[in-house]
């Protein structure tokens, strides 16, 4: 994973930074007591002797009638729904068992795909380490995670790379109404599949998923500012491919139904808009 | 912390109430916090604390290893405790002993009844503290990385866990002993503080102290703890309402 490479990672730019104060948001950490005036404890807090305190890292969001933390940071929590990238840790007889990034391994079950799995041939389908795309169906109270690859754009991943983002800044890579891939796709030729649990897929040529790796190091490192939408586009735009052909130097804009081939079972990156833009960007 | 061969007890107090490197006797050593060193660890501190530099990473909660451990109503805690071969002047032998197996555990208690683990059951929240240098207070230094490592890593707490150990030298009660003065003093009386509510987590003692003695080193104890908890608080909101900004094109062309 290219993630161990940072250059100037947390030295300088503190200044600029602090000059930028984040709008209407409120860091609290654990054991904080929060200004709840009334409201209830929501999740990422507690409550002790009728005062609220927070349990968490993370940004306070009062909505009525709660009060609560917004996690900033942590393993990705399943939702049912979610559509989530997963890799292989286990093969079973009738299941495999998914690395998806959660505090549990996902069971999915041979009748949650869509193939004919004979018992005991489970492998011949899935194998350690593939990647997939699944959605999270349901959960209970112990943890445990039901997950399914029946479903549009679901299913195998073949070829392309993964890289992990942390979960709270997929809103982020996604955009507004998509606005964020959207331009990440346009300017390189490479294939994105966005998983709820920050795992992303990329595929395509080597020169396009090392442009999209960076581009996903630079969303990790800059969540809470606005504008880097136009800052991942700047980047794209210096970075076009070394050797583009015979137009010279320029931006080649490839139209969404003209990426490489489709691979058996790779996810279309249509689709991808629903990945759930919570977060405004106002890049 | 073998000291082998020193003879000599150096003067651990002068004249003026001064120590061996001129901080007062409730002074502090100088502490520095980093969250978030280790990115590919869910959680992580690094802290610099006198000549002590200890980091801590946290993984979890994930799936437990090994099974048989697994709790089927809340997430078991796996601390580990471990000293660099190189984190003391004569090389200290690697890997488990008694002394590290101890403090693995004690952290490990203090942190279980801070962490809310019952939110996720059948799991591991595994903690890892390693010595990188050590001069005495290393499980304090310890505690307190991995406390700020957890906070990073999202876990649910009821909150921060400030840790330090309070002392007695030279007959003088004393907070944050030094290597010399954990060698050659009279006792060290180590502790982790819950802030929000006022209860101590962690509290053990080597030597001997009266019983007015142990309650002027609880109170000077628990200053110190409170004073600890706002470097800690101050490295968290330093990496996560300051993100860093990232070069346009590094490596273009």
């Amino acid at each position: 994973m290219p993630r161990g490479h940072r250059p100037g990672h947390r030295s300088g730019g503190r200044e600029e930074a602090s000059s930028h104060p984040p709008r209407d948001r409120v860091l609290v950490l654990p054991g904080e007591e929060l200004p709840s005036r009334g409201l209830k404890p929501g999740p990422g807090t507690y409550r002790v002797g009728g005062k609220v305190y927070a349990s968490q890292l993370g940004l306070l969001s009062p909505k009525p009638p709660l009060i609560s933390v917004v996690p900033l940071s942590g393993r990705y929590l399943p939702k049912p729904g979610d559509r989530v990238v997963g890799t292989v840790t286990d093969v079973q007889s009738t299941f495999w068992l998914l690395d998806i990034g959660a505090p549990r391994w996902a069971p999915l079950h041979m009748t949650g795909t869509p193939w004919k799995v004979d018992i005991g041939e489970a492998d011949r389908f899935l194998r350690v380490g593939d990647a997939v795309v699944v959605r999270v169906e349901n959960l209970d109270a112990t943890g445990r995670i039901g997950v399914t690859m029946l479903g549009e754009d679901l299913g195998k991943l073949e070829g392309g790379t993964l890289v992990r983002i942390s979960p709270a800044r997929v809103p982020r890579l996604v955009g507004r109404g998509g606005s964020m891939i959207a331009t990440i796709t346009r300017h390189t030729n490479a294939e994105v599949a966005i998983g709820q649990n920050g795992r992303v897929w990329i595929g395509g040529e080597p020169e396009a998923i090392r442009r999209v790796s960076e581009v996903l190091r630079m969303i990790e490192e800059n969540g809470p500012r606005s504008g880097l939408t136009d800052r991942v586009e700047r980047f794209l735009l210096a970075t076009t491919p070394t050797a583009p052909g015979p137009d010279g130097p320029e931006v080649r804009v490839v139209p969404h139904d003209e990426g490489p081939p489709d691979e058996p079972g790779a996810p279309d990156e249509a689709g991808l808009d629903d990945a759930g833009a919570t977060e405004p960007d106002d890049g | 912390m073998g000291s082998v061969g020193a003879k000599e007890v150096p003067v651990l107090l002068d004249a003026e109430g001064r120590r061996i490197d001129g901080r007062k006797l409730d002074e502090l050593r100088p502490i520095q916090i980093r969250a978030g060193p280790l990115p590919q660890a869910d959680g992580s501190a690094f802290v610099e604390w006198g000549a002590n530099k200890v980091m801590a990473a946290v993984y979890g909660p994930r799936e437990v290893h090994p099974r048989h451990l697994q709790q089927s109503t809340k997430a078991v805690i796996q601390c580990k405790y471990n000293m660099a071969a190189f984190s003391v002047d004569e090389r200290k032998r690697p890997g488990l002993d008694r002394r590290s197996q101890e403090i693995s555990k004690v952290i490990g208690e203090a942190f279980e009844s801070v962490v809310f683990a019952e939110e996720f059951p059948r799991t591991s929240i595994d903690v890892y503290i390693e010595v990188l240098q050590a001069n005495a207070g290393t499980r304090c230094a310890g505690l307190v990385a991995a406390s700020v490592a957890l906070a990073d890593a999202g876990i649910p707490m009821a909150d921060l866990l400030p840790a330090v150990a309070v002392g007695k030298i030279g007959g003088q009660i004393a907070l944050d002993l030094k290597k010399e003065e954990d060698n050659f003093g009279e006792a060290d009386l180590p502790m982790a503080l819950v802030p929000q509510s006022g209860r101590l987590v962690l509290l053990q003692m080597e030597g001997h102290m009266t019983e007015p003695e142990l309650a002027q080193a609880l109170d000077l104890g628990v200053v110190g703890c409170r004073a600890i908890y706002e470097k800690m608080k101050e490295a968290l909101r330093e990496r996560y309402s300051v993100a860093p900004i990232a070069p346009i094109a590094p490596e273009a062309a």
